[in-house]
């Protein structure tokens, strides 16, 4: 399973690299994605929405956020 | 980008800033837009035009005309006067404070969001007649600016969605 350690990081940086890695996975693959900004919840439910992706998952574990994301 | 990743949506920016804190909205909103197969094309025009310069150590900021400039500095949030620009090396300073600030805050660089864009086929069109204005040439821009004019922008942003003044 893929991870990307996304913490950290600021907007666009998040979704930027996302995108980046989602490239490389096939369709039906998931990616987990933990970032610290907490702009990121939003953003990734948005990110998701508009590219057709699945978020499977989107938790918060004191200050970190964790999304699974399947690629369409 | 693959006929199937694009969702048929276009995005034109027209981009007439050239200051270090007005280089991130037309570059985030870009290099986003296009993560998320948005079509973008970027016009740099005037100012906006330091921003294909191969080298972005030069963007600055100042103090000058800033009221809404607070910085975060010893745990709380100072305003910069005007009278402070006019010391020698003060926007310089100011510039390089910033940087730190973005870097620490885990911010992209300019330099990063652009080859960001670059590598997401975001398209950079510089206005021609800003370079003869300016005298710049392609030796002082990125390889992988256009060129273009007013009409090129026009037909572009006739068939895009969104279109931004910035």
């Amino acid at each position: 399973m893929a991870e990307l350690d996304a913490r950290g990081l600021n907007c666009p940086l998040p979704i930027l690299k996302t995108k980046k890695a989602l490239k490389d996975l096939a369709a039906g693959e998931t990616l987990t994605v933990t970032a610290t900004d907490p702009g990121s919840v939003k953003d990734f439910e948005s990110f998701c929405r508009t590219t057709g992706n699945t978020l499977v998952e989107s938790s918060e574990d004191g200050g970190t956020f964790t999304y699974i994301i399947k690629k369409s | 980008m693959s006929a199937a990743e694009t969702n048929n949506k276009k995005m034109s920016i027209i981009v007439t800033k050239g200051t270090l804190d007005w280089a991130y909205p037309p570059f985030i909103l870009s290099t986003t837009a296009a993560a998320m197969d948005v079509e973008v094309t970027m016009f740099f025009t005037f100012y906006g035009l330091q921003l294909l310069k191969k080298d972005l150590g030069h963007l600055q900021i100042s103090t000058l005309g800033n009221p809404a400039m607070e910085m975060p500095l010893m745990g709380m949030h100072m305003k910069m006067p005007n009278l402070v620009s006019a010391f020698p090396g003060m926007d310089a300073a100011c510039s390089r404070m910033m940087k730190n600030l973005i870097k620490k805050k885990g911010v992209a660089s300019i330099e990063d969001l652009r080859e960001a864009a670059i590598d997401s086929d975001v398209k950079l069109i510089g206005c021609q007649m800003t370079l003869d204005l300016f005298e710049w040439g392609p030796e002082d821009m990125i390889d992988e600016m256009e060129i273009g004019g007013a009409a090129t922008y026009m037909e572009n942003a006739l068939a895009s969605d969104i279109n931004l003044f910035i």
